[in-house]
């Protein structure tokens, strides 16, 4: 097995995965608190901040790098004082966990989102009437009402930064062991000729991590579903 | 334990203008629907902000809008049983009874084996709310208002989306609650035959305002509230009885301050107090003791007060001993009677009714 794939081909793999595990599990706060916002108050501004929340959908990815560049590099709004700290996001690999993320926040706010609005608040409003305070509430009754959104999010959220190419490719650039993901690695190949046959392997890859994270997700709903629903 | 309540607020083509006490015991909260009940419970619990108001609960102020206090709603220690249950889908229905009591400040209160007993749910417990009828689900939202911890029991509307089987195997269990607990309940409904078998005293509801309130008995005799009360065929009076024999024909003899009333077999011990139903177009009228009549019960009266209806009936009220009973009679025989306040009468009661299950109550102190 180990002949597969070169070195640098199993490190983009490996980057990849790790790029977004990273990516998932630090949006997901934030895109809990933002579907939340979204979902049950209302401010000044909503509409707003709901647009730039689905801004990196719509807009060309490399503009969305592009932006993410002006904003995190060395010398962007910044990112200038990120690195006095000592963070260096521009043609790193957490930069690539920053590019990911963006890109798929949408897909996780949408999901939780959906699931928020359909938790029936009278519901938690009994709660509240029985003694929990709100952020009890939420934690008891909400938090666990909205799991299977919340799973199918983070699903969502983890195959979008496996496949995601534009953003990164333009934040991080594609240097092999650095900042080389598995998109990036087949576009890569799919430069030099001769190379289709190695990106097929990666491609295979792609597919595969793909059909597992869906299966995956599926699982995992109806069984938390399941699970609320006591069938 | 008292509760004061005044409130004030314009929803769109309505507004609310109510001040009233809720004693101990079980008050109703009675009015058609749009009168301002659910709006009245809404506010006390805190789900719901109005204009204007203050209430109290037992020198506790939960809300003062002049003084700018209002208290959140899991402050309020308000137990809230809504009309349709709300219990937590996620929860078992043992996690569901015990939700409340990990926010309650103390443990005393009622004792979860108790509760448990008393509404009859030892079986679901550990069960799943979605896999449980409606008539069970509505006895552990019930419990697990208790369970809270509460001061006051709040009950919007309990019964009303459960058809007529459902209600009558819950009524029992309420009855429990309110002869076995010391909480007191609010309990809006609109119906009269289930304020007549479970409160003590009503809050008469209409258009935004408070008609008539008082005890029971006297709220609903009054024959100038027919019109608010469900009309003429829902107008009747309850009267308190206590069962003092068993007779050989299957007949039981319940003893009233106005005198002996016979009624088809009653499960009840002797002794055993009750409620009984009279409504009001079962009620004749008749200037002597009449003979040769199959009617059982027939009991001197006077009556207090005569009210023309718009068609061409009227509502008579009498005083029987210590009770009050409503007579629908036509316009026609009222004059032809010669009917007048302080005449004295005799009332023939076609039906009594006892709502079944409906043992235990204890008479009613105006």
């Amino acid at each position: 097995m180990p002949d597969w794939f070169s070195p640098d081909e199993w490190r983009a793999v490996a980057l990849s995965l790790r790029v977004s595990a990273w990516a998932t599990a630090l949006s997901l706060p934030l895109g809990i608190l933002v579907a939340f916002v979204l979902a049950r108050r209302q401010f000044w501004g909503k509409q707003v901040l709901n647009g730039l929340v689905h801004l990196p959908l719509i807009l060309p990815p490399v503009v969305t790098g592009y932006l993410l560049l002006l904003t995190f590099g060395r010398k962007g709004l910044v990112g200038q004082y990120l690195e006095m700290i000592g963070i260096v996001l521009a043609f790193k690999w957490t930069g690539a966990v920053l590019a990911a993320a963006v890109m798929a926040f949408p897909l996780m706010v949408r999901a939780i989102r959906l699931s928020l609005e359909a938790v029936d608040a009278r519901v938690e409003q009994a709660a509240g009437t029985l003694g929990a305070s709100p952020p009890w509430v939420f934690a008891t009754v909400t938090l666990p009402l909205i799991l299977p959104g919340i799973i199918v999010g983070s699903v969502l959220a983890f195959a979008k930064a496996m496949g995601e190419f534009g953003a990164t490719i333009t934040f991080v650039a594609n240097i092999p062991g650095q900042t080389q993901t598995l998109p990036s690695a087949i576009y890569a190949f799919l430069q030099v000729p001769g190379g289709d046959g190695q990106a097929f392997g990666l491609v295979l890859v792609s597919v595969f991590v793909a059909m597992a994270a869906l299966a995956v997700s599926e699982w995992a709903s109806k069984a938390v579903a399941r699970r609320i629903s006591g069938a | 334990m008292m509760m004061q309540i005044s409130l004030q607020h314009r929803f769109a083509g309505f507004a609310l203008d109510v001040a009233f006490d809720v004693p101990a015991g079980v008050t109703a909260l009675f009015g058609p629907s749009g009168s301002g009940k659910s709006s009245v419970i809404k506010a006390l619990a805190g789900l719901m902000r109005p204009d204007r108001g203050r209430i109290s609960v037992g020198g506790q102020v939960l809300l003062d809008t002049d003084q700018r206090i209002f208290l959140a709603p899991h402050r309020r220690r308000i137990g809230c049983v809504f009309q349709d249950d709300r219990l937590f889908p996620h929860l078992s229905v043992r996690q569901n009874l015990l939700y409340g009591r990990w926010f309650s400040p103390d443990k005393g209160g009622v004792s979860f084996e108790a509760v448990v007993d008393m509404l009859g749910i030892g079986p679901l417990l550990a069960r799943r709310p979605q896999t449980l009828s409606g008539g069970e689900r509505q006895r552990v939202a019930i419990g697990r208002a208790l369970l809270s911890n509460p001061q006051i029991l709040a009950m919007d509307e309990p019964l009303a989306a459960l058809d007529e089987a459902r209600k009558a195997e819950i009524l029992p269990y309420l009855e429990h609650l309110r002869d076995q607990t010391q909480i007191p309940i609010l309990y809006v409904s609109h119906s009269v035959s289930e304020i007549t078998r479970l409160a003590g005293s009503v809050v008469v509801l209409g258009k935004g305002r408070v008609l008539k309130t008082g005890p029971v008995a006297a709220v609903f005799s009054d024959p100038n509230l027919t019109p608010w009360l469900g009309g003429v065929r829902e107008a009747g009076s309850v009267i308190t009885a206590q069962v003092a024999a068993q007779d050989a024909d299957g007949l039981t003899r319940l003893e009233t301050s106005a005198g002996p009333l016979w009624l088809p077999k009653v499960e009840a011990a002797i002794g055993a107090w009750l409620r009984v139903r009279i409504a009001a177009q079962d009620v004749m009228i008749a200037l002597q003791r009449p003979d040769g009549i199959s009617a059982l019960n027939i009991l001197p009266a006077t009556v207090v007060a005569l009210r023309m209806g718009d068609g061409p009936g009227a509502m008579v009220q009498l005083r029987l001993g210590e009770e009050l009973l409503l007579a629908r009679i036509t316009q026609r025989s009222a004059v032809q009677l010669g009917l007048a306040v302080g005449a004295s009468v005799f009332a023939v009661l076609k039906s009594v009714a006892v709502a079944p299950g409906d043992i235990g109550a204890p008479p009613i102190t105006p």
